[in-house]
């Protein structure tokens, strides 16, 4: 389609209109040319007949009603692909800003992807060895999986990703080649470049492909980071065989943009604002995650998000919990007090660990011995509510035992460090010496075989005496 | 020809016509995706787009079907996995690969599989709707029978093909009515999805839907033909509790419908349901099993209609006479599938943003649950389980609240449970079921005389021990006086012993009712001689120091299910321990 349309009928925003245009299709790809020779991306958002609404991704800054041509390019937006964006930054719309140039496409992907048949998919089941005891233990990561990390402003959610990303060995045991995919919405420069100069300290920079849409950069590219990210991260997992971890911050970014563009659009907006179709929208990222029958490789999903005054039923968590396959939820409290990383057990939750633990996966007790964690550390918080009214020297032995066991776990199983890297037989026989803190009655959750075996009240005073 | 004038999102408008019905089927664009005429205004004729719209133009042509959005009924949807609009997944990925392509149109059952058939009529035979007039195996639990579609007139056999095999497509039976037209039947009929199929009587409700799931048979019953609402926030284990029944209630044909929720959840009933074996039959338990699954990257119209095509279809096996549950997981998704339609047509958002017939559409579908005599004189019901995912676990918001009014079996999930990892983490303080008494009757006839008061005595801890705890959580367990420390231990028994059910335990994941039954006597056993020990002069520490006690939390493990004899053991034991501790006393 060669027709070009000269100027705009109305500006809003970031989106224009133009008038007595036709064979526009839905979703369609445009190119703006200002009079000064520059050149800004647009999508078509909604076509009457004659009428087509378009949202302009660099901004509508500098553009008036007659300064500008716009030519369709008769399809939807498509990113060019090949195994050399390894290494590369990119922007937010998938365009390289590292100054190497263009790079040679193999082929193009659709970024909006298309849903993945539910019979095609392989359940996902091979657990992802982080070397964090929280997250290996009580929310195991698996391959395929999309396990969003909650976290709030100021807290360590960036480092507990880098750390994730460096100990992780998402390699499976013949070596086979894995990835990083890094999407960043709408966060601050700083925070860009810490990501990039720890993927280069650990050495993994050119596994590593970086799409970065920072917090001054225009909204409608926001919208499209995730998109372009994903259709990378599918490419890379589903046509060469690779393992890809995604990460994706910040979604409260992504999901404020999209807010912004729906109330400029007119839409009618829906809880907070957000516009209705936000989970769907948000499904349409998060469902990327998963392993194909038949393929190799496999793309796991870390996004990050800040709840906006620490609220975890704000919209954009509720949502997201409601999609993803779990969640790791950071606490202030313990944040405060030190602890790094600072995972709140409690509200965290790992939906596919139950079938990529165990025998075979893990260790035979792995699944007992978390139960038993929660379960004991949910009484925990309960000894300390009461502690707080009625003073600790007033509870009951058992209640005592708690609080003890409440304080070790925190020391010694979630306050692990930046640089401790465990293997999930630590992390376990970690997690018995704590539970033989407590009277052997309380441990309703593990069976008497296993309780035979790693129980052992003397072996845990002496090894937290001494540590 | 008509044309499309506008597109926005899932929403396409057609001007200048004025031959659409509302509801009609429609093909949209060249790539013929499939649509259902929602509004019908003067200038407008406003459609509701099933597939994703991308690379949709205005001036494509927009065909009339002529009828409605209609379900495909016949042998083979068994063991099947659809789409929201019963498109066949499996047949979908042979054609387009992993990943679902826009514009598939393809028969929802295999055409070209024979079924062995029986016929059951002969000429001369007069047929009136419903009738059933061939069945054929459709898996090995399963038996097809098809019947007279529910408005046919009837008439007189006039041809019968022979027993044998044939495809869905064969004609195997033509009828005349009185006018003199003649109808073939062939082994397939189609219904249109939003209107509920006609029976003759509601029956009234008075059999459990036995789940083997203690906290639902016993203090939370639900019968066959009844509704019940399973609420809860993210991670307090819904999807769990509907796997949960959907494996273990004893429903002929379960219809999984995943509404708007995760990929790869569908995949695990897949897998699972294919390899765990029902204890009734000894088949897997797909073939009992239909799954629907429009997942939450699926288009949101055809997320709208999952939910009546799976009502549809399991109407059409009860009027066979089957006992059907659908498990809908989850409404609220089906719920936001409205909200986005109605924010794309522009009307008047009321609560939420929800449209204003929300209430009217939930209870809609609530209703087409029931227990009913069908056309031809069989019985049959269909039960529904609709999952709800309230935002921000608040269960004020509309959906949950208007759910509560159209369901009599509201299972809140507790987040603080789920913390816990007490599973199931239905709450019994905040749930209720309305079948409690219309049961009772069932429960003294086949499980025990006394089933509803020990039920009931259960039950009274519970409740004893929920206000006692509001002094506990503020001054500690140790200023109650001993018969209460005593309740409080009983309680924790009921609760980790009994209430509490571990899903992957080979026992404990099913119970059937006896045992259920079992369990419970023997709390109420240990409560009464611990209270009889107090009554000597002993303290409450003393009467627990027995043990008895954690010996009954492990009894669920401790005495697997083929061995209730076990609990007259414990109860002999028992009495043995209390009767020396206060014999002792007394020499």
């Amino acid at each position: 389609m060669n027709v070009k349309y000269i100027g705009l009928s109305e500006i809003n925003g970031p989106l224009v209109a133009l008038e007595n245009v036709s064979g526009i299709s839905y979703d369609e790809m445009a190119e703006i040319r200002l009079d000064d020779g520059t050149k800004r991306l647009a999508r078509v958002v909604e076509v009457d007949k004659g009428r087509a609404v378009l949202q302009v991704f660099e901004g509508t800054k500098g553009l008036s009603l007659v300064n500008t041509t716009t030519k369709f390019e008769g399809r939807s937006m498509q990113l060019p692909l090949s195994t050399e964006m390894l290494g590369r930054i990119f922007n937010g719309a998938g365009k390289p800003i590292d100054g190497l140039g263009d790079i040679f496409p193999e082929k193009t992907g659709d970024i909006n992807g298309a849903p993945l048949n539910p019979v095609m998919r392989t359940y996902p089941r091979n657990y992802i060895n982080t070397g964090i005891s929280s997250i290996d233990a009580l929310m195991t990561l698996i391959r395929g999986q999309k396990l969003p990390i909650f976290s709030g402003s100021g807290l360590s959610h960036n480092k507990l990703a880098v750390q994730i990303v460096r100990q992780a060995k998402i390699a499976d045991e013949n070596g086979q080649d894995f990835a990083i995919v890094f999407g960043a919405m709408g966060v601050k420069n700083d925070v860009a470049d810490y990501f990039r100069r720890s993927f280069e300290e650990s050495g993994a920079l050119e596994r590593v492909v970086m799409f970065l849409n920072l917090s001054n950069d225009p909204i409608i590219e926001r919208i499209l980071t995730p998109k372009v990210a994903l259709t990378c991260a599918e490419y890379l997992a589903f046509e060469h065989d690779m393992h890809i971890l995604v990460i994706l911050t910040d979604m409260t970014s992504y999901a404020e943009a999209l807010r912004e563009f729906s109330s400029s659009k007119g839409e009618i907006p829906g809880r907070k604002g957000y516009p209705g179709y936000l989970y769907s929208d948000l499904a349409s990222i998060y469902e990327r995650a998963g392993i194909v029958k038949g393929a190799k490789g496999s793309v796991t999903q870390i996004p990050i998000l800040t709840m906006p005054n620490d609220d975890i039923t704000h919209p954009v968590p509720d949502l997201t919990g409601y999609i993803t396959e779990g969640q790791i939820v950071l606490d202030r409290n313990l944040d405060q007090t030190g602890v790094y990383p600072a995972v709140s057990v409690l509200p965290s939750l790992s939906r596919l660990m139950k079938d990529g633990i165990g025998e075979g996966f893990t260790r035979e007790d792995h699944q007992m011995v978390s139960n038993q964690l929660f379960a004991a550390y949910a009484k925990v918080q309960d000894a300390r509510s009461l502690a707080s009214v009625i003073g600790e020297e007033e509870l009951s032995d058992t209640d005592k035992a708690y609080l003890k066991f409440g304080d070790l776990f925190e020391k010694h199983f979630i306050d692990q460090g930046f640089d401790v890297n465990r293997t999930i037989d630590e992390t376990l026989d970690l997690g018995w010496q704590l539970l033989s803190t407590l009277p052997k009655s309380e441990l309703d959750r593990v069976d008497d075989e296993h309780l035979e075996k790693y129980y052992s009240a003397e072996k845990a005073a002496q090894y937290f005496s001494e540590n | 020809m008509d044309v499309i004038y506008s597109i926005n999102g899932p929403v396409v408008k057609v001007a200048d016509t004025k031959t659409f019905m509302m509801q009609e089927m429609v093909y949209v664009g060249d790539k013929r995706l499939i649509g259902e005429v929602i509004r019908v205004e003067t200038d407008f004729t406003t459609i509701q787009v099933y597939e994703s719209t991308t690379g949709l133009k205005p001036g494509e042509p927009v065909e009339s079907t002529g009828a409605p959005m209609s379900a495909t009924l016949a042998p083979g949807i068994i063991t099947n996995i659809f789409d929201g609009i019963e498109r066949p997944l499996r047949t979908l990925s042979e054609m387009s690969g992993a990943f679902i392509a826009d514009g598939a149109n393809i028969p929802s059952v295999d055409t070209q599989k024979e079924y062995k058939v029986d016929i059951c009529v002969k000429e001369g035979d007069r047929l009136s709707a419903g009738d059933i007039y061939c069945t054929c195996p459709e898996t090995p639990v399963v038996e097809h029978r098809c019947m007279v579609p529910p408005l046919s007139k009837g008439g007189e056999v006039i041809w019968t093909a022979k027993n044998g095999y044939y495809k869905v497509n064969d004609t195997v039976v033509k009828i005349k009515d009185s006018a003199g037209r003649v109808t073939e039947l062939s082994l397939m009929q189609k219904w249109p999805i939003r209107t509920p199929r006609p029976c003759k009587n509601r029956l009234p409700i008075d059999r459990p839907l036995v789940t083997g799931q203690r906290i639902v048979d016993t203090i939370l019953p639900i019968a066959k033909g009844g509704t019940a609402a399973i609420p809860g926030g993210f991670g307090t284990g819904k999807t769990m509790t509907q796997h949960q029944l959907a494996k273990w209630c004893d429903a002929d044909i379960i219809v999984y419908i995943g509404c708007g929720e995760r990929g790869n959840e569908m995949t695990q009933v897949l897998e699972e349901f294919s390899e765990l074996i029902d204890p009734r039959t000894q088949k897997p338990l797909t073939d009992r099993t239909v799954l629907i699954a429009n997942t939450s990257n699926m288009p949101v119209a055809a997320r709208e209609a999952s939910i009546y095509t799976g009502i549809t279809l399991a109407e059409y096996y009860r009027d066979m006479g089957y006992h059907i549950a659908i498990m809908a997981d989850s409404t609220s998704r089906w719920a936001e599938a409205l909200r986005e339609i109605s924010g794309r047509l522009e009307e008047m958002p009321a609560e939420e943003g929800f449209p204003a017939y929300l209430p009217s559409r939930i209870s809609e579908f609530y209703e087409r649950a029931g227990y009913v005599e069908t056309l031809n004189g069989k019985e049959g019901s269909v039960t529904i389980i609709g999952a709800v995912s309230p935002q921000g676990a608040d269960f004020s918001e509309p959906v949950t609240q208007n759910t509560k009014r159209f369901v009599r079996c509201f299972w809140a999930l507790d987040k603080s449970l789920a913390y816990a990892r007490h599973y199931p983490a239905i709450n019994w303080t905040t749930s209720y079921s309305e079948y409690t008494e219309d049961l009772g009757a069932y429960y003294k006839d086949r499980v025990a005389d006394d089933f509803m008061e020990v039920r009931q005595e259960i039950s009274n801890i519970l409740v004893e021990e929920n206000t006692l705890m509001e002094i506990v959580k503020l001054m500690g367990a140790d200023v109650l006086p001993d018969d209460q420390k005593l309740l409080i231990e009983t309680a924790r028994v009921v609760r980790v012993g009994f209430l509490q059910q571990n899903a992957y335990h080979k026992d404990d994941t099913y119970v059937p009712l006896e045992k259920q039954y079992l369990m419970m006597k023997l709390i109420l056993s240990f409560y009464e001689k611990s209270k009889n020990a107090l009554e000597h002069g002993f303290t409450a520490q003393q009467a627990l120091s027995l043990g008895w006690a954690d010996k009954l939390v492990k009894m669920k493990y401790d005495i697997p299910n083929d061995k209730p004899e076990l609990f007259g053991d414990y109860e002999l034991e028992m009495r043995a321990d209390y009767e020396k501790l206060i014999g002792g006393a007394a020499e």
